[in-house]
């Protein structure tokens, strides 16, 4: 019994870091599929989400409101970005954008360095879920619960709003073919725009998430972005069921390796990622490698 | 060095031509006064860079107080960015001996990068002052006349909460601290003094460094009933473990003691009130009431936008006061090494911590006091609040046999 109660407490929490890696990495993999670019600097958006959060919290004490503020500020900076650095480049090979992109990752850094400075900050969890609850003789932060609730939520909202929305069906369509899309009538350049600043708000929105659990300084944009790439290489490249199933896993190894193998953590997902693209090179839900 | 040629060529001449403008005097004033060369290693960018930063600042606000300018001679410090990273370090701190010639080295704040830059500051007679990073072995068989240590062993701030946590907290302790050489001897350290007091390690673990997510490690330390956690974190890791640890509930069952770095000013507001009565041990306090720190509060204050010092400010200004002292010593001379060596050996203060001198066994600093310490609420917000104090913790420099 005490080994189940064991298990039962570890999965919460793999379910807890799963679900928070999906809200990461579930933008990435959005641009990527819609875009075909490697957005590096999405961890920079993620960092710009965190940093707006705190402002707003700062200004009106308000968690939920910079919950929602926050991602749409960093949406905006999205449209930015994509109208003035990434339109020219579609064109040009994906190494190009891979190096702008990266070199984005520095230019933010070095901006939030120059107005908030290098200090470590944090976000307070909003008085509703500051507190621990107990559950099957496992006490997890209600915070946390939340997070999961929150995380699974939002999984449905964008399955919904891709595959069952007019919207959905004009962004799939942009996809597939973008050509054939704009004879349709469809304004792609527009497509494109949105869909890049949605996946930017979603990696804002993971910033303001992730802040009561975790700090927030200046490199943290660079730091998140390795755990959000093996999560989108694990699930497939540009798929949203992959985000998920590959943030779920990730989450579920890393923390079951913690707990019971603590000299080889660092490794095993490492392990996994390997594991899994040995046997499937598209990811678990990726298009098929042509 | 290609692209610097002209601006060089320029400056060279301009030289040459003011000294056949002045004659001989110039020349001369030129030899004795050329500036003393101050290198510096340490953490400018990545998640240790407020550290880097601390040290810097403290050491500024004690050359400027010199009018950078010791003896006659110029202080000109240069600084480079060793982004925590040991083949960086090491590359930076070649550069600094082999093409920069400094007169004095000082840094770093990875341990990792001391170990590896040792034997190249050994080998090159450079003198090295340590400005933080705590590495024991460099107090102990890695010891060298050419290296003094300012800031601590990582055996110094735990060694003493061993028997205090035995003694006035619980006799069994879940101890966790990351995965790497200080963390290891932090807690080592602690099971000193832990364990003959009748203290029982109920479990340990090493997370890796810059974690993120500790839920499976503290839902262990729930699981195990200790009474006690013993933690070594620094930076955002003891943010994040900090803040873990009180939203987990673990702060009414398992009181959160450790090592000094757990709480110090860099991390503390980001706790924020998670921190509350977590108990430290460390060798600083800002708070503590010589006049000497009270004047070091009040001017660092002054100086930097009203950041509070931390313990790395306070090695800052012990590393550029021990420079300072001994350069006066010696006239300003930086040729005769070995003068230098046994002046910056006898320099003895009053230091914001407390009465500074090395122990002249292994070139560490005797720590005046380790301050056992509470985070509580006090007038400008969160600090650590000194409670309990042991006196003249010096490390026991097992296998140093000085001089090297």
């Amino acid at each position: 019994m005490p080994l189940l109660l064991d298990i039962f407490a570890q999965a919460l929490n793999g379910l807890s870091y799963g679900v928070l890696l999906f809200l990461l990495s579930v933008g990435l993999t959005l641009i990527f599929g819609m875009l075909d670019v490697v957005n590096l600097a999405h961890g920079s958006f993620y960092m710009l989400g965190a940093y707006a959060g705190l402002t707003l919290i700062a200004a009106t004490n308000n968690f939920w409101l910079a919950l929602a503020a926050a991602p749409l500020a960093v949406g905006v900076i999205g449209v930015v970005i994509e109208r003035s650095c990434l339109r020219p480049l579609y064109r040009r090979g994906p190494l190009d954008q891979v190096l702008l992109t990266f070199g984005l990752i520095y230019l933010f850094e070095d901006l939030v360095k120059w107005i908030y400075g290098g200090k470590i900050r944090s976000i307070p969890p909003p008085d509703l879920f500051s507190a621990s609850v107990t559950i099957w003789g496992s006490t997890v932060p209600s915070y946390r619960l939340f997070v999961i609730a929150f995380g699974l939520v939002m999984a449905l909202a964008l399955w919904l709003l891709i595959e069952r929305t007019r919207l959905g069906a004009i962004i799939r369509a942009g996809v597939f073919d973008s050509e054939m899309a704009a004879g349709m009538g469809i304004n792609i350049d527009r497509v494109f725009t949105g869909v890049f600043a949605f996946g930017a708000a979603l990696a804002g929105l993971s910033g303001v998430i992730a802040g009561p659990i975790q700090s927030a300084q200046p490199p943290m944009g660079a730091t998140i972005l390795v755990p959000a790439l093996i999560v989108v290489v694990v699930g497939g490249l540009g798929s949203l069921k992959g985000s998920l199933a590959g943030s779920l896993i990730i989450g579920q190894a890393e923390t079951f390796g913690k707990a019971w193998l603590p000299g080889a953590s660092m490794l095993i997902i490492y392990v996994v990622m390997a594991a899994i693209v040995l046997l499937r090179p598209q990811g678990l839900f990726g298009r098929p490698l042509k | 060095m290609d692209q610097l040629t002209r601006r060089k060529f320029l400056a060279g001449a301009s030289m040459g031509a003011a000294a056949v403008a002045a004659g001989p005097w110039v020349i001369r004033a030129r030899a004795q006064g050329a500036p003393i060369k101050i290198g510096v290693v340490l953490p400018y960018t990545g998640v240790y860079a407020v550290l880097g930063e601390s040290i810097t600042q403290a050491m500024e606000l004690v050359f400027a107080r010199e009018n950078w300018t010791v003896a006659g001679r110029k202080i000109e410090m240069i600084k480079e960015d060793d982004e925590m990273k040991p083949p960086v370090g090491i590359r930076k701190t070649e550069k600094l001996i082999d093409s920069d010639k400094v007169d004095i080295l000082t840094g770093p704040v990875h341990s990792g990068i001391l170990m590896g830059m040792r034997d190249k500051v050994h080998n090159s007679k450079t003198i090295l002052i340590v400005s933080n990073a705590g590495a024991d072995a460099i107090s102990r068989e890695r010891c060298s006349k050419w290296i003094f240590r300012t800031s601590f062993s990582n055996w110094q701030p735990n060694q003493p909460m061993g028997g205090w946590v035995a003694k006035n907290v619980s006799k069994e302790a879940f101890l966790v601290a990351p995965n790497y050489q200080a963390g290891k001897d932090m807690m080592e350290a602690f099971k000193e003094t832990f364990v003959p007091a009748g203290g029982k390690v109920v479990a340990e673990d090493y997370p890796k460094l810059g974690e993120t997510d500790y839920a499976p490690y503290l839902t262990k330390i729930r699981q195990s009933g200790a009474k006690a956690t013993y933690a070594f974190f620094s930076g955002t890791d003891a943010v994040n473990f900090v803040k873990q640890f009180d939203q987990f509930g673990l702060k009414q069952t398992a009181k959160l003691c450790g090592a000094g770095f757990l709480t110090e000013p860099d991390v503390l507001p980001a706790q924020g009130k998670s921190a509350l009565g977590v108990i430290t041990g460390h060798f600083y306090t800002p708070l503590l009431d010589n006049p000497t720190n009270q004047k070091f509060v009040k001017d660092f204050r002054e100086k930097f936008a009203g950041k509070m010092p931390d313990g790395f400010a306070c090695q800052g200004y012990d590393t550029a006061e021990v420079i300072v002292r001994a350069l006066k010593a010696v006239g300003g001379n930086t040729q005769d090494k070995d003068k230098l060596v046994a002046a910056i050996a006898k320099v003895e203060y009053d230091s914001p911590r407390g009465r500074f001198r090395f122990d002249p066994k292994t070139q560490n600093v005797i720590q005046p006091f380790i301050y056992i310490r509470e985070v509580k609420e006090v007038a400008g917000g969160l600090n650590n609040v000194p409670i309990d104090k042991v006196a003249d913790v010096r490390d026991p420099g097992t296998g140093c046999t000085l001089p090297a």
